[in-house]
């Protein structure tokens, strides 16, 4: 087995098994998210397996339900901000002139904004709910995804394949759907994975920050944040939802290794 | 030195190979030999895929990446590159040998001036000051026919014209005196009449400095103009060798006698035609958005069942014309009419029958084709999209435009880049035809292609031409095919129309001394051809461009 399927394997795997727990993660939870099942801090035992937090819930209960929260939140924005951003930057790259300038000028001051401090204000001004978070992330993280999606497709729009589509009468959508599309895609799916992973940690970013999923709703940025105060004690549990966190990231991150070496993007010329 | 070292190059049964996606090794280049003497110029001629640059890159005991030498030796003024240390290889490079790529502009760096990337190599490996490097340059420029030689280097590479360049480029690799040059299809990528200045420099300068050079090209009438000794390559093997003019006189082999006498489509003579022109432009006037005129007052006519070609070099607004008719760019004065009735001057605001009635096929398949769509797709979506045919009836016209485009028909599955270059033409052809069109506008069609292959493309044009009375907008440089093909000519110059006529009107004198230019500027495959043009012409170093004893363009 050579090191890239064993990187694909390893990833695939460990993906594999959170999107899992993300489904099934209720029903194998020993107790209810925000059950205070036994007392505080409670060392690993056969009764609570990951021990219990401040407020003497069970940790691996509510890390059950946060992989859902947290996996969830973070494909719909991804997905979201992709939609957005590729059709933006798709129709800027055909439409060009005008059009184009007018969708990268406002893409431009967006960017301009730190986008951490952005969502913190945005957050803690809007009523929080996991619609509005979703929104605010993916329209954040659009701008990333328009940049790529307009570069690629910029490329592919002076090819004579897209002019002769044009020149048969073929409408806007089509033109994206069908010539572009295809043509922009084996980046994208890589950059995909890597906005996901980005996603997730701004996620847990303003969660551990307080404006993100809120309690007694579990979620891992915000578990971290529940129990940063144990590590000044010497226990690991801070650590734990941190580790899912890393897990998680590092396994995408092999994927789209994995997917940029099999299209062969990596041996640049 | 023993007599063996006399010759500046020896390479015997070399054989190349290249590897494939799955890992496999193939031959590219399967055991040639070939000796090259000093000061002598041999040239290496055959298709794409012949490995005739591959040749030229091992003579510099070089291999592309996912190439490798396998076999045989090459042996420079008594050096063995084959297996040779990498070092030892950069310090023959540049300086022992050099290698003069097709396309100048992307050898240059934009960001430095010409002096400074010229002088680079001699400086850098100690063999001159930068005094004595400059000086030879200037006299490389002077040799080179290059304007101005003395501030001539102080120009960036984009402020010089193509053919400048590609001398530039020459003098870069002639600086350090080097035994041998490598010339890649110099002259490919430019105009008929600015080739010829290049071709007559370098031959000039070759002579002069006393190199021995390979000289590439699949342009056999170019390659006889410098050559003494023609090896012709097929397949990555030797066809034929001998002395230039006994190739062009003689070819003893039948492909050799093929390359030899390429260019055999002819039009059939049509009668003049009495019906209104099918589609028309009337006094057009275009720019793009710069504000630089590219067409003044152009006016044609294109009749039905005829084929009016547009022969004119880069620069001469032919193509911004077939961009005007389609509808991409719009004009600012004039009209376009088809069928007598007016053209709307934007793409949107034409009917569906307009657009089908007015199809295009374009200079390079490669990326007229979306990679990512089968032959299946890329013919079934115009007959889907004009005529809403789907399914198996869709499937039967698409395998009934594979047949009249002479391709087999289990193609419809393939993806564009398991196909040729000529295959993918084809299929172009076969993409504007499955709309039923009136008119075909082709926009120099058959210039990336290799001549046989090109000459297979006019042949299926005119056949197509002789069974359905389409009429065809030939937009081209090459006179060659214009004589093959066309029924009327108009001839542009810097975006005016200097003279139009039906072809054997216009390709007998009189003729605008334009015209007069481009017709004698055609390589013909004679080796005294060029020798013969240059006394015409009475090129002296002191001459001025060609193209300067024409009026000038108005602002």
């Amino acid at each position: 087995m050579t090191l890239r399927s064993l990187s694909f394997w390893f990833g695939a795997s460990i993906v594999g098994f959170f999107l899992v727990i993300a489904v099934i993660g209720p029903w194998i939870a020993p107790y209810g998210e925000s059950e205070a099942a036994g007392d505080v801090w409670l060392p690993f035992s056969h009764e609570f397996l990951l021990g219990t937090d401040s407020l003497g819930r069970d940790v691996l209960s509510r890390l059950l339900y946060g992989t859902r929260t947290t996996i969830s939140i973070a494909l719909i924005a991804t997905l979201l901000s992709f939609a957005i951003g590729m059709t933006l930057g798709f129709t800027a790259a055909v439409m060009g002139g005008f059009v184009d300038q007018i969708i990268s000028r406002a893409v431009d001051v967006l960017m301009s904004i730190p986008m951490l401090i952005f969502a913190l204000v945005v957050l803690a001004l809007l009523p929080s709910s996991a619609v509005i978070l979703i929104l605010v992330m993916a329209i954040l993280d659009s701008t990333r995804v328009f940049r790529l999606a307009r570069a690629l497709a910029l490329d592919i729009a002076v090819m004579d394949y897209v002019e002769a589509a044009r020149l048969r009468g073929e409408g806007l959508g089509w033109v994206m759907r069908r010539e572009v599309l295809p043509n922009a895609l084996p980046p994208l799916i890589s950059e995909f994975g890597l906005r996901f992973c980005f996603i997730i940690l701004f996620l847990s970013a303003v969660s551990f920050l307080g404006v993100g999923v809120q309690p007694p709703q579990a979620d891992w940025g915000g578990m971290v944040r529940e129990n940063a105060n144990a590590i000044g004690f010497g226990l690991v549990l801070p650590l734990i939802p941190a580790g899912a966190i890393f897990a998680l990231t590092i396994a995408v991150n092999l994927l789209v290794d994995w997917q940029l070496s099999r299209s062969g993007l990596k041996r640049v010329r | 030195m023993t007599a063996a070292d006399a010759k500046v190059l020896r390479i015997a049964d070399l054989h190349v190979e290249a590897q494939d996606s799955q890992g496999q090794w193939h031959g590219i280049v399967k055991g040639v030999s070939l000796e090259l003497d000093r000061g002598e110029v041999l040239g290496l001629i055959g298709e794409s895929g012949a490995g005739k640059s591959t040749i030229g890159l091992a003579a510099m005991g070089y291999a592309r990446g996912g190439c490798r030498i396998a076999g045989g030796s090459i042996v420079a003024n008594g050096q063995e590159l084959a297996g040779a240390d990498r070092d030892e290889l950069r310090r023959l490079r540049g300086v022992r040998m050099a290698y003069v790529a097709q396309s100048a502009a992307a050898a240059f760096n934009p960001a430095h001036r010409i002096d400074r990337q010229i002088c680079e190599v001699p400086v850098s490996h100690g063999l001159m000051s930068a005094e004595q490097a400059l000086a030879t340059a200037k006299r490389l420029y002077r040799r080179l026919r290059l304007p101005d030689p003395e501030h001539f280097g102080r120009r960036f590479p984009h402020q010089v014209s193509g053919g400048q360049l590609q001398r530039a480029m020459t003098a870069m690799a002639m600086i350090c005196k080097p035994d041998l040059i490598v010339f890649d299809e110099p002259t490919t990528a430019l105009d008929v009449t600015t080739q010829i200045e290049v071709l007559a420099a370098i031959r000039e300068a070759m002579r002069g400095e006393g190199m021995a050079a390979l000289y590439i090209s699949h342009d056999l009438a170019v390659v006889a103009q410098v050559a003494d000794r023609i090896m012709v390559l097929r397949h990555g093997k030797l066809v034929e060798a001998g002395p230039a003019e006994r190739i062009l006189r003689e070819p003893a082999e039948p492909y050799t006698r093929e390359l030899v006498n390429v260019r055999r489509a002819m039009a059939p003579e049509k009668p003049e035609p009495a019906t209104p022109p099918q589609l028309e432009a009337r006094h057009v006037t275009a720019s793009y958005g710069n504000g630089i005129r590219v067409l003044r007052d152009v006016s044609i006519e294109l009749h039905r069942g005829t084929t009016l070609a547009i022969v004119g070099e880069s620069g001469s607004g032919k193509s911004t014309l077939a961009r005007v008719l389609t509808g991409l760019l719009p004009w600012e004065a004039g009209e376009c009419l088809l069928d007598g009735r007016p053209l709307a001057k934007r793409l949107k605001r034409r009917s569906k029958s307009e657009l089908r009635r007015l199809q295009m096929i374009y200079q390079m398949p490669d990326i007229a084709l979306n990679p990512r769509q089968t032959v299946r797709e890329i013919l079934g979506r115009p007959l889907e999209f004009y005529f809403g045919q789907r399914g198996a009836e869709q499937l039967r016209k698409v395998e009934g435009l594979l047949e009249m485009v002479e391709l087999p028909r289990d193609l419809v599955r393939r993806l564009p880049g398991e196909l040729s270059g000529g295959q993918k033409q084809r299929v172009c052809i076969a993409r504007a035809l499955a709309a039923e069109p009136e008119i075909v506008i082709c926009d120099e069609i058959t210039s990336a292609l290799d001549p046989l292959v090109a000459d297979g493309i006019l042949k299926l044009l005119l056949r197509i031409q002789n069974e359905s009375g389409l009429s065809y907008l030939f937009i081209t440089h090459d006179l060659a095919t214009v004589k093959a093909i066309a029924d009327e000519i108009v001839v542009m110059y810097r975006g005016e129309i200097v003279q139009r006529g039906a072809k054997r009107q216009l390709l007998s004198p009189p003729w605008h001394p334009y015209t007069e230019l481009l017709l004698s500027s055609v390589p013909e495959m004679d080796v005294r051809w060029l020798d013969r043009l240059l006394a015409a012409r009475e090129v002296s170093s002191t001459a001025p461009e060609p193209a300067a004893s024409l009026p000038a363009p108005r602002p």
